[in-house]
């Protein structure tokens, strides 16, 4: 098992908050003082995409497109063009939710270094609506050959994940959430691309999350430990390409898998877990996160309820799951 | 860079490209075969004068940059590109067969001289400006300019004016685009599918400086591209009035010939035609 060292804090009411997008802005900036081929766009939402911090220490390589998302990717294409490493920032919901074919066509089909970056999506945006809330997202751009795909647990690993994914070399996408998340892990937890992570180990299920559900998944566990059901964690931050390793040896260990994720279920993470196990090692899955319908206006904290996704509700669906799933052993 | 080539030289240059475009065509069996026609005579002005270009080492890093927006078009780019001595015209024979570089619409990654991807339209003024944007902002690179062709029947596309405003905005001196104004799209003509109505004044509208000149005449759009070169605080629009199917007189003018390829009668009558005006040229 890789180590990975956990905010000794994280149960505590000392446990650190912090919007995901601020570690991002934080990594964009290191990353444009690591590598001054690093630039920046944004379509009239810089200071909520965090791009300010980088804008005010790289003036001249920040550009304003204005509310057009179809042009700030096509624009980072040309820029991608001329040899620079492109970070083009919105609202998911905007980016890729409107410009998708853009994106495919000038950018992941020229395998050009150019990075989306998607704020606000989920269903945390919360009062803002269904219309805010990006929830296909990790599937539109799952599917995009050349497309890497990452969204960070927390803060912390959005800082890491943004300086990794100014050096891939490829066209990437980097989810971000507006509210401020429980911080998980540390400076010293490890992140690569296209790794997951074991942040506790168990035999009775494995409980699979990414991005601000991971979080979610860890309460569960510790909850469900108070029921004797002893839950595996598995965190991962990068959707594509899938650490199938991790997986299967999870899926293989515990024999009942469950998914969760704040975005549609189909073709998102538990999209791509089904995939894998369906293909590889046809494992009893449950499926957490938004079952084929939009969000709606309300507090996070009320829509997490409402749609089932904090750690109390998923303690209770995956204990009833455990129950009534008997355990798939293998030879 | 060569000696130059004379106008009449460069007529010849466009005429062997209609004729590689109809041999090409006729051989893919498909293919759009009236905006390809009528922008040879623009593409032998940028590949053969205008252009500063290395056929034998096309990511030269002080090049100019070529993005044609309306990808169906690019038998033309093709054509003038195997011209140039990019690659061996015999390759132009493999245009949409499976395994060829020359794909049915331009793949950046494919072959190397090809700046972008495109086909889907709208996307590819945005793209140039970009480029433009890191010559004159990010890079101090006043020398190099960026050319970019889009179709009028692309101009229905919203992407189109989110790039007109950004150039605009930011009066990227080093962008030089050509609006192919040939008056045809898919369903009809332009004005019938969706007017695009004054077009000078909604291009100057948006802080461009507007030319409009014919787009078969050589010396009119080289002219006109170094006129363009000296304006240095806008970014420029040559509205080029071209003929669709233009060089192939049963071809012309008929907006059926967008998206069709000659068969092997057509294709014959077609180079015949082509040959004839060719030689005509050469006794004149």
């Amino acid at each position: 098992m890789n180590e990975y060292p956990l905010n000794p804090d994280l149960f505590s009411d000392k446990v650190k908050m912090e919007p995901i997008r601020a570690g991002f802005g934080r990594g964009l900036k290191a990353a444009g003082e690591a590598d001054d081929k690093v630039v920046a766009l944004c379509a009239d939402l810089t200071e909520s995409t965090q791009v300010e911090l980088f804008r005010q220490t790289f003036p001249d390589r920040f550009v304003e497109t204005g509310i057009s998302e179809q042009n700030l990717v096509t624009v980072a294409s040309g820029l991608a063009m001329a040899g620079k490493v492109a970070f083009a920032s919105g609202y998911a919901a905007f980016s890729p939710g409107r410009n998708w074919e853009q994106i495919k066509t000038t950018i992941a089909l020229n395998d050009q270094p150019v990075k989306i970056i998607g704020s606000h999506a989920g269903i945390s945006v919360g009062p803002d609506g269904a219309t805010h809330q990006m929830l296909e997202d990790i599937a539109l751009m799952r599917v995009m050959p050349n497309m890497i795909v990452i969204v960070p647990g927390d803060s912390i690993e959005a800082e890491k994940a943004t300086l990794a994914i100014a050096k891939n070399n490829k066209p990437s996408y980097l989810r971000m959430c507006r509210e401020k998340t429980p911080i998980f892990s540390t400076e010293e937890s490890p992140f690569e691309i296209g790794v997951a992570y074991i942040l506790r180990e168990g035999h009775d299920v494995s409980l699979i999350g990414t991005g601000t559900m991971t979080y979610q998944l860890l309460s569960a566990a510790r909850i469900l430990a108070g029921q004797g059901i002893n839950a595996e964690v598995v965190h991962v931050p990068t959707i594509k390409p899938l650490d199938r390793e991790i997986i299967l040896a999870s899926a293989h260990k515990t024999g009942r898998v469950v998914t969760a994720e704040e975005a549609q279920i189909a073709g998102g993470l538990g999209g791509a877990v089904a995939e894998l196990l369906g293909e590889k090692l046809p494992t009893p899955i449950l499926r957490l996160g938004m079952q084929d319908r939009y969000g709606e206006s309300g507090t996070p904290a009320e829509l997490f309820d409402f749609f089932g996704l904090t750690g109390e509700y998923i303690a209770d669906k995956v204990a009833d799951f455990v129950r009534d799933t008997p355990q798939y052993h293998r030879d | 860079m060569n000696k130059r080539l004379t106008i009449d030289q460069l007529q010849s240059k466009a005429n062997d490209i209609r004729q590689d475009i109809i041999r090409m065509l006729g051989a893919a069996g498909s293919g759009h075969t009236a905006g390809s026609l009528d922008l040879a005579d623009i593409l032998a002005a940028l590949y053969f004068d205008i252009m500063k270009i290395d056929p034998s080492n096309p990511d030269w890093s002080d090049r100019d940059i070529f993005l044609l927006s309306n990808g169906h078009t690019v038998p033309v780019q093709y054509a003038a590109m195997a011209e140039a001595g990019f690659f061996d015209k015999e390759e132009l024979m493999t245009l949409r067969k499976l395994g060829s570089r020359l794909q049915g619409h331009p793949e950046r990654a494919r072959l190397p001289g090809l700046e972008n991807t495109s086909g889907p339209l709208g996307s590819g003024l945005s793209q140039a400006a970009g480029y433009a944007y890191s010559l004159q902002y990010m890079d101090n690179s006043k020398h190099r300019f960026v050319y970019a062709i889009l179709g009028d029947g692309e101009l229905d596309e919203g992407n189109v004016w989110e790039a007109a405003m950004f150039a605009g905005k930011y009066k990227l001196s080093q962008l030089i685009a050509f609006i192919d104004r040939n008056n045809i799209q898919i369903d009809g003509n332009t004005e019938d599918v969706m007017p695009i109505g004054d077009l000078a004044a909604k291009w100057r509208s948006f802080g461009w400086h507007v030319f409009e000149i014919d787009g078969h005449n050589i010396q009119s759009i080289i002219n006109t591209v170094n006129m363009a070169k000296a304006i240095t605080n806008r970014p420029c629009m040559i509205i080029s009035y071209t003929i669709p199917g233009k060089g192939v007189n049963f071809m012309e003018y008929d907006y059926k010939w967008h998206g069709v390829a000659p068969n092997a009668e057509q294709t014959e009558t077609a180079l015949r035609e082509l040959k004839a005006s060719s030689d005509s040229e050469d006794t004149k």
